[in-house]
């Protein structure tokens, strides 16, 4: 037995986009489509609980909010006349030819993310009008007043239908970098989920991380198999970073590094799922296929994931695959994370000193000065070390980690100069 | 279809060689520009284009009072603004932003792509 709260929930869960998608495309309205979806949820809020649960939830969903579509555009007719004659002969339309793949979601997503939207208003229209997430809680998740978060997401539904924005999946040519964007702005739904900023969040937002997974899965589905690969390499990036959420905060609410988790507090059944999605990338790259970004990060978590203890580390095959992401990515945050594997492999001396050529670049990044200050801790710098701290500790938004760095400063030596280096510290 | 006006921005101080580097570069930038016109029409899409006269070739008219009252100059005084222009007829922002691509690099200026507010009315 399910009661009539439970099937709306998990009608909305499951049936959102699909119903928004399709009145989109029949009434070429995003606006019109987002808006009476959003009243047929409320009337089965009023009917499902009196009238019982429709035996096909979804299909009531739909016919409701095309008859509130159809009614809302007859009374606006005398206003446009014309307008709404187009509309009514498009009724029983097929859909638009497409370009590589037909489905009214994708072509959802594809709007949404659209390269001529501001990124912030991409990120906030694809949790709305994709993801059924309401305004206030967009505007919660981004800190933002909900007023400014309304005004970001109507102007971007006005450019949507000024600038005629086509309810399109892009052709097969233009794909690739169309999806690019569509992924990268799903990574930053997640993102700022795992790594939530400013002071009083919840420190990790499972709410955002858990719908970053979803729509990821969604897109993912909906490629055609030769387009999935990066798509995969994304979902399989999200479930073996989800998979470690619960040992990443201590009790106390203090970030707590990958080499200090319990790595038995793992999610097992996340963490099957990302690898099995590794291991389906690496036959394809056998097989010719050259891997993209998200696809090495995975495989760099793949690794840290099936080591048994932090110490099991392959640190050798990360900095292989960090160098292969280098290639294709040479961002200094990718030299970064590329040299804190060298350290790993090879010593903390020749890590820091790959660091330090990245100091123009990243001089306002906090995890540059993280990671310079457990570097030069390694290497017996202390007054440098905990200078570093201090920068980190200035620039990071995040309250877990804030508190982490407050404490490895803490731990480390009082600032006496040192006749010579120590031997080595264990780095947990 | 939709009409959308790309316009062309760029200096506004009337540049030696039209601001490309030398008079070569200029003749390359109008003749491969000439050359994509062409096309535009010849594939139905161009309705207008035209590059504009220096800035302080412009008069302002007001004539909201009684009688119209005028200025020598632009309506804004800027380092950057518009230079020319082209209108085009094409059925979507995508096809509009891979003309306005195409317009940028042979002109070897940035191109604004704006929807005409008309755009939907011209369909019906």
């Amino acid at each position: 037995m399910t009661t009539a709260a439970e099937a709306i929930a998990r009608t909305h869960r499951e049936e959102w986009a699909r119903v928004v998608a399709g009145l989109a495309r029949r009434f070429g309205d995003l606006d019109l489509a987002e808006e009476t979806a959003a009243e047929a949820f409320a009337t089965a809020v009023e009917r499902w609980p009196a009238d019982g649960v429709p035996p096909n939830p979804g299909a009531w969903i739909t016919t409701t909010a095309q008859r509130k579509a159809i009614d809302r555009i007859r009374r606006e007719s005398h206003r446009d006349q014309k307008h709404q004659e187009a509309m009514m002969l498009h009724d029983d339309s097929p859909p638009d030819p497409v370009g590589a793949v037909d489905d009214d979601r994708l072509r959802l997503v594809f709007t949404c993310c659209h390269p001529a939207l501001a990124p912030e208003a991409r990120v906030a229209l694809t949790l709305r009008i994709v993801g059924g997430l309401t305004v206030p809680e967009i505007a919660h998740a981004f800190l933002v007043q909900e007023t400014t978060m309304g005004q970001r997401i109507s102007r971007a539904k006005s450019k949507i239908k000024a600038a005629r924005i086509p309810f399109r999946v892009p052709e097969a040519a233009d794909l690739p970098e169309r999806l690019d964007g569509v992924l990268a702005v799903l990574y930053l739904v997640f993102n700022e989920g795992y790594l939530a900023s400013g002071e009083g969040t919840d420190p990790i937002r499972r709410d955002l991380t858990g719908e970053a997974i979803r729509l990821t899965r969604l897109v993912r589905d909906l490629l055609p198999p030769a387009d999935r690969g990066e798509a995969t390499g994304l979902l399989a990036l999200m479930l073996l970073t989800e998979a470690r959420a619960g040992a990443r905060l201590s009790a106390d609410g203090e970030l707590v590094r990958l080499d200090e988790q319990d790595r038995g507090a793992w999610d097992r059944r996340l963490l099957a799922e990302g690898i099995a999605l590794v291991q389906e990338r690496i036959e394809a790259a056998r097989d010719g296929e050259r891997a993209g970004r998200y696809q090495l990060l995975a495989a760099i978590n793949a690794v840290h994931v099936t080591a048994p203890h932090a110490r099991d580390t392959d640190w050798g095959r990360i900095v292989a695959l960090y160098g292969q992401l280098e290639r294709i990515d040479p961002s200094p945050i990718v030299s970064l994370n590329k040299a804190i594997a060298i350290s790993e492999f090879d010593s903390p001396e020749v890590g820091l000193a790959q660091v330090e050529r990245l100091a123009d670049r990243l001089s306002d990044y906090h995890a540059f000065h993280t990671t310079r200050a457990e570097l030069l801790r390694l290497v017996g710098r202390s007054a440098d070390a905990r200078a570093a701290y201090d920068r980190a500790i200035e620039l990071a938004g995040n309250t877990a980690e804030t508190a982490h760095l407050i404490r490895r400063r803490a731990q480390l030596a009082a600032p006496t100069p040192q006749p010579h280096a120590p031997a080595r510290e264990n780095a947990s | 279809m939709a009409r959308y006006l790309l316009s062309v921005m760029g200096r506004q101080d009337n540049p030696e060689f039209g601001g490309y580097g030398s008079v070569e570069e200029m003749h390359a930038a109008m003749a491969a520009t000439g050359a994509f016109n062409d096309r535009l029409e010849a594939e139905g899409v161009l309705v207008f284009v035209d590059g504009l006269e220096a800035p302080d070739t412009a008069t302002v008219v007001d004539g909201r009072g009684a009688e119209a009252i005028l200025t020598d100059g632009p309506f804004i005084e800027s380092k950057e603004g518009l230079n020319g222009l082209w209108i085009i007829d094409v059925p979507d922002l995508d096809a509009a932003l891979k003309v306005a691509a195409e317009a940028s690099h042979v002109c070897r200026e940035r191109v604004e792509v704006r929807p005409f507010a008309t755009a939907f009315a011209q369909t019906a």
